[in-house]
């Protein structure tokens, strides 16, 4: 009952905004006046907006339903306790059943295998749902703001050249961003609440191809239109895997689906999470002989075929899937060897920046990272790890040398969504997810006020001609410095940290704990501690540059403005919820909620080696080492803020002698470590080469062999054509000629003279009588 | 053979033969028509005797009187023609209506 309640409030809050793109885009279409009308952003806005009631409503009945027993479990005991109670309550479905799954609409059937639509809702599905619609509702008030000037008849794109030198000239598109962004909300609900892969992996499509529309928004700007099409060719790489990976899957387990079927307590379908069992210390279920997998029912009985023998799939595609999967999140994510795109789509609207490249689309890849856990085996894990390692470090180094303020924000993204896969791959699940949460607020409260000083600047987006900005725009300011002390992960007393400080730490811990189970692993703790003072570095380094100091383009500066209200109140609502959603920190709803629906094997302790030698840390482990994790990531923080401070907030030293000094360093990142022309240099000038060859072999080859058969065909057909003339004409004239003399001898008989005729007839009949009697004579 | 049909089917020869020469000798297009009459009038004798001697039955006697039928009618058609001949040559002479000579 209480799966069907939720599924109903969350597909009104997931089909509205579809209901309010239909609206928006024929309403641009046939309205009188679609130029100068702010009614497509109300509806878009309003349709969000109750979306969000309506998620919020969800997640209250969710928690009645289930008395709240997660987090009255936190409140006495540690949080090892917690999480056996939390496991207890996921696979005790009858009891406090946390998770409801089931089908919305079946969309083909094919013998025994089913493809449909159907919802998985668990606490992950809802905060997610909650956080979506809030954080969207925000953006779309403040783009009303931040998109007014497209309310025109003739909007003059400054960016966008024509080709005698001018700018570009063309009617506002007001209408068509916020149809493009309900079209976009509509998609990642979906994906959100999507009960199966594949399912998952259509509105995977319909937000890259909802992000490509407002990527280039600004078509007519190359460097948009060239953003949007990278955008696009990045993520059908990865999608390439997610593909490989959904057609393995769809041969060995034959399903889709995540969670079982309930009806009555019965199960009817069983879903991909519990084909897989694992034992107390996290290993799959295998086979003593042949090493392969075991796939099983619910209560951890081996499958069978017909013919009896067990239902297994080789372990190396059950890595095969996770791989194949997580190259699909490496896409959406923009982890390495894919960040490139991401960076590139700041060419987009700021909103959707804000929206799409920072705390909804992008984090999709570790949404089903974290949601397809299950179903990872420790080397896949491994690879996410390191994958997100790596990812973090780069990006976030390249992020101390941008100017671009977006591109400082992108980079950060890009280092920020690194560290949730981290935090993933070394078993800190929660950890992952609660970071990308709070990531998601304090990333889309700063893009918003970058998109309030772009605004303010009068589209100047360049650090160094600001400056001076904090008394010009004081709420995007101190917005502005409660999300970066977020993202830095800064301590307050009396519990009122920021939300960044509890997430950060949750990851740290985990790496923490799963160096000191796996040694050998060690850079998976280092680089995400330098990083996170290399972060506070960036952060607080941006944050001076733009806000204090001395003005450094007085035009700028003079005519730097703050912004209407539309856009300042959703900032200070964004800054609320940075700062305090994460309340409580491991003890907190937030933290407890999203570890309510943990896969279950995560609750085990530090166990034996398991297959790819790696040692699993339970929750103990983590929690014993959180104090020294969060220590230490803290005096980093602060280390990396006081760089920036002196570096940027003062005047004590020099920035541009540092600058020169070490040349090479900057360089190397200015140039993003050279991707786009290692990238340029691999596939792009290769595949140029190609092209240009392919281009001399069709000129040379294939337009000569067409040339050739042009010419032999003239040849033949003139051939053909004397053929015709003499031949087949001459046949035809043989015969007329030959009819026409027939005609004219038997024009003689034709006297016209009745008796005569009498006559012929007599004779004839005379002589068919004498024919016949002498054939058959008697 | 019966020598009785014989008889009959020498009269049936006789009308007929009468019938043609007047069909091919006549100018006069009236006298066509009777030549016509006679020879579907041999015919008739033809079948009527074979229904009286073969095992024919009474088809025979039953196509005679469609014959008889189908001679009032085509007189009736070809008396109109003659008429219609008439008004636009002022003569029955059926060697006049050579029009269609090609």
């Amino acid at each position: 009952m209480v799966g069907e309640t939720l599924k109903f409030w969350l597909m009104i809050a997931w089909l509205l905004p579809l209901a309010g793109f239909v609206v928006e885009i024929f309403f641009g279409f046939y309205s009188k006046n679609p130029r100068h009308s702010k009614a497509a952003a109300w509806c878009a806005v309003g349709c969000i907006g109750i979306g969000f009631l309506c998620s919020a409503n969800a997640l209250r009945i969710w928690g009645n339903a289930n008395e709240w027993c997660v987090l009255e479990a936190a409140e006495h005991g540690d949080p090892g306790d917690t999480q056996a109670d939390a496991g207890h309550h996921e696979t005790d479905s009858a009891e406090h059943q946390t998770a409801y799954s089931g089908v919305i609409y079946t969309l083909g059937v094919f013998g025994s295998l089913e493809v449909t639509l159907d919802y998985y809702i668990d606490s992950l599905t809802l905060v997610m749902f909650t956080m979506v619609t809030l954080i969207a509702t925000c953006i779309h008030v403040f783009a009303i703001g931040y998109m007014s000037d497209e309310l025109t008849d003739e909007y003059v794109d400054h960016s966008a050249h024509t080709s005698d030198g001018g700018h570009v000239h063309r009617p506002g598109r007001f209408y068509r961003f916020f149809a493009f962004m309900s079209l976009f909300c509509f998609a990642m609900l979906g994906l959100v609440l999507a009960g199966n892969i594949f399912q998952v992996f259509i509105f995977w499509e319909l937000v890259g191809i909802c992000s490509f529309l407002l990527i280039g928004f600004y078509t007519e700007r190359k460097t948009a239109s060239d953003a949007a099409n990278k955008a696009f060719i990045m993520n059908r790489i990865g999608d390439f895997g997610f593909l490989i990976g959904l057609m393995v899957l769809w041969t060995f387990f034959g399903t889709f689906r995540f969670g079982d079927t309930v009806v009555d307590e019965q199960v009817v379908d069983q879903g991909l999470f519990s084909m897989v069992h694992r034992d107390g210390t996290g290993n799959v279920a295998r086979d003593e002989v042949t090493g392969d997998v075991l796939i099983t029912d619910t209560h951890g009985h081996v499958l069978t075929n017909e013919d009896g023998s067990n239902r297994q799939i080789p372990y190396y595609l059950l890595v095969v899937i996770g791989l194949g999967i997580f190259a699909g999140c490496v896409g959406k994510s923009a982890q390495f060897p894919l960040q490139t795109w991401l960076p590139d789509a700041m060419e987009g609207p700021t909103p959707v920046s804000a929206l799409v490249h920072s705390a909804t689309m992008v984090a999709a890849g570790v949404y089903l990272a974290g949601r397809f856990f299950p179903m990872f085996v420790q080397e896949v894990l491994l690879t996410i790890a390191y994958t997100g390692c790596i990812t973090l470090f780069l990006a976030a180094t390249i992020a101390m040398v941008a100017t671009d303020i977006k591109k400082v924000l992108a980079y950060s993204t890009i280092s920020q969504l690194g560290y949730m896969m981290l935090g993933i791959g070394v078993f800190g699940w929660a950890a992952g997810l609660f970071h990308l949460i709070t990531h998601a607020f304090f990333k889309s409260l700063m893009f918003l006020c970058s998109g309030s000083v772009i605004y303010g600047c009068h589209h100047e987006q360049e650090m160094p001609k600001m400056g001076g900005l904090l008394w010009k725009m004081p709420i995007t300011a101190f917005t502005m410095l409660v999300g970066v002390c977020a993202i830095s992960g800064f301590w307050l007393p009396f519990g009122l940290h920021f939300s960044g400080f509890h997430s950060k730490d949750a990851i740290v811990a985990s790496a923490l704990a799963f160096i000191h189970a796996n040694p050998a692993h060690f850079m998976l703790f280092l680089i995400p501690l330098l990083t996170a003072g290399i972060t506070a570095f960036y952060m607080f380094r941006m944050w001076f540059y733009t806000f204090v100091g001395k003005p450094r383009d007085q035009h700028v500066h003079d005519h730097a403005h703050e912004s209407p209200w539309v856009m300042t109140v959703p900032l200070l609502i964004l800054a609320a919820f940075a700062w305090f959603c994460a309340y409580g920190g491991e003890s907190g709803h937030l933290y407890l909620m999203l570890t309510g629906d943990e896969p279950s094997h995560l609750a085990a302790d530090v166990t034996a080696a398991t297959a790819g030698g790696i040692n699993l840390p339970g929750h103990a482990a983590i929690h014993a080492v959180h104090d020294d994790a969060g220590r230490w990531a803290l005096i980093a923080a602060l280390s990396g803020a006081l760089i920036a401070y002196v570096l940027y907030g003062t005047n004590v030293v020099n920035v541009e002698e540092i600058k020169r000094q070490l040349g090479g360093v900057h360089g190397f990142l200015a140039n993003k470590w050279y991707f786009d022309d290692l990238y340029d240099a691999l596939f792009m000038k290769p595949a140029h080469k190609v092209a240009a060859f392919c281009a001399w072999f069709d000129g040379a080859v294939f337009d000569r062999i067409l040339h050739g058969a042009a010419k032999s065909m003239i040849v033949v057909s003139k051939w053909d054509r004397v053929f015709d003339e003499t031949v087949v004409d001459g046949f035809v004239n043989l015969i007329a000629s030959a009819t026409q003399s027939v005609g004219a001898s038997l024009r003689v008989v034709q006297t016209g003279r009745l008796r005569q005729y009498v006559m012929f007839i007599v004779l004839g009949v005379v002589a068919l009588f004498a024919v016949m009697f002498t054939t058959f004579p008697g | 053979m019966p020598a009785e049909l014989n008889s009959y089917l020498l009269v049936g020869a006789v009308l007929f033969v009468c019938g043609v020469i007047c069909m091919a000798t006549k100018r006069n297009a009236i006298g066509v028509l009777m030549g016509v009459e006679l020879v579907l009038n041999g015919a008739n004798v033809n079948f009527v005797a074979f229904s009286k001697f073969t095992t024919l039955g009474l088809d025979g006697q039953v196509f005679s009187l469609f014959v008889i039928v189908l001679a009032a009618a085509e007189a009736a058609v070809a008396l109109a023609i003659v008429l219609n001949f008439y008004n636009n040559h002022l003569t029955v002479d059926v060697d006049r209506g050579n029009k269609l000579k090609g």
